[in-house]
């Protein structure tokens, strides 16, 4: 195993066990897990399977391998944030909904009592 | 009282039926069934419907799917009292009738919470092929995590004592919560048990899980069923 090869399988390892804990301490939703755990055990893979890029390389007629990786992952990352986008603005759109709702809830409620106390 | 859970989500087309059916045999049998429906933020005519019918009607403003919905069925459960909860489908797939044999064999056996099967006598409707695919994996996944062999881990028909209620209501998944409960029980030290039921297709509106879901479905509740084992209490 080549020094790189070592350095890469424990960077992994150490991702996955933190994210792991966040999970386990409810800091980080399943769903979210999902794409970390995927990404740190497609990094065990690649360890591994060294001639795995230069295959994916060429068979995609990519000159160089480093290239090939850099364009995937930024690609990935711009698809994700893309992603995590959308989730906020659909949690900024639900949080929107429940004040109102609350507002509304809170105005209903004081008519109520006036009510009451006029009766 | 028995507080009867029934989350929906744009189900205007079976919800009126399906409470009626539990007044009705609630009536019947001397039973105090409460039905609580819990609309899951329907876009459709659910909340409407809900006002004509006699029953308890919880609107969430937002959908928050099917967990978080039973959860709040379950909280109300316990809050306002109730002795049992039981979680009925919106759909019409539960025939109600089931709950007496679910009662005796609580009252029998000394459970705390009853599942019905539909893979223990195999009578009736039991979901496509892929699905039952699906719910075999689940039931050897199961039985490696936490030990105990159940047949139907997707299947939401449940009832719960007032020990069960509480022990589960704050960690209930929001999504795909029925295997992952499972996990729950024996974690929480309750006595759960499943007897034979038999369900019906549905009656009408589709099915939440469609089959491009199913894969995210498998992953999604494996990681959870892996987590929630290791998770300290």
């Amino acid at each position: 195993m080549t020094r790189i090869q070592l350095i890469t399988l424990i960077v992994s390892f150490i991702l996955l066990a933190y994210v792991s804990r966040l999970v386990l301490k409810g800091k980080l939703r399943v769903e979210y897990s999902i794409f970390w755990i995927g990404i740190s055990l497609l990094l065990v893979v690649f360890t591994f399977w060294t001639s795995g890029f230069e295959l994916l390389a060429k068979t995609m007629e990519v000159y160089e391998a480093p290239n090939l990786i850099f364009t995937v992952a930024i690609f990935t990352i711009f698809i994700y944030l893309l992603h995590l986008s959308i989730v906020n603005s659909k949690l900024q759109q639900s949080s929107k909904k429940l004040v109102q709702e609350i507002a509304l809830l809170n105005q209903k409620l004081k008519e109520k009592e006036h009510d009451e106390k006029n009766i | 009282m028995i507080a009867v859970i029934i989350p929906a989500f744009n189900e205007e087309a079976n919800i009126a039926e399906v409470v009626k059916k539990i007044n009705l045999f609630s009536q019947e049998k001397g039973l105090q069934l409460c039905p609580v429906v819990v609309n899951d933020g329907s876009s459709d005519a659910t909340a409407e419907i809900l006002e004509e019918l006699d029953c308890v009607s919880l609107h969430l403003p937002i959908n928050q799917g099917i967990g978080a919905a039973v959860q709040t069925g379950l909280l109300y459960a316990l809050r306002s009292n109730c002795s049992h909860a039981v979680q009925v489908d919106g759909d019409g797939q539960h025939p109600i009738e089931n709950i007496l044999l679910m009662i005796s064999a609580m009252k029998e056996q000394g459970a705390d919470v009853v599942i019905g099967s539909r893979y223990i006598e195999n009578k009736g409707f039991r979901s496509t092929f892929s699905r039952r695919v699906g719910i075999k994996y689940f039931e050897y996944l199961n039985y490696l995590l936490v030990g105990v062999r159940i047949t139907d881990n997707t299947s939401g028909l449940r009832l719960f004592n007032q020990k069960a209620i509480a022990a589960i209501v704050e960690q209930y998944p929001d999504d795909y919560p029925e295997p992952e409960a499972i996990v729950l029980f024996k974690k929480a030290g309750l006595k759960f048990i499943e007897i034979p039921v038999v369900m019906h297709e549905r009656t009408g509106g589709t099915s939440s899980i469609t089959f491009s879901r199913s894969i995210y479905y498998m992953v999604k509740v494996t990681l959870a069923l892996i987590f929630a084992t290791i998770r300290k209490k």
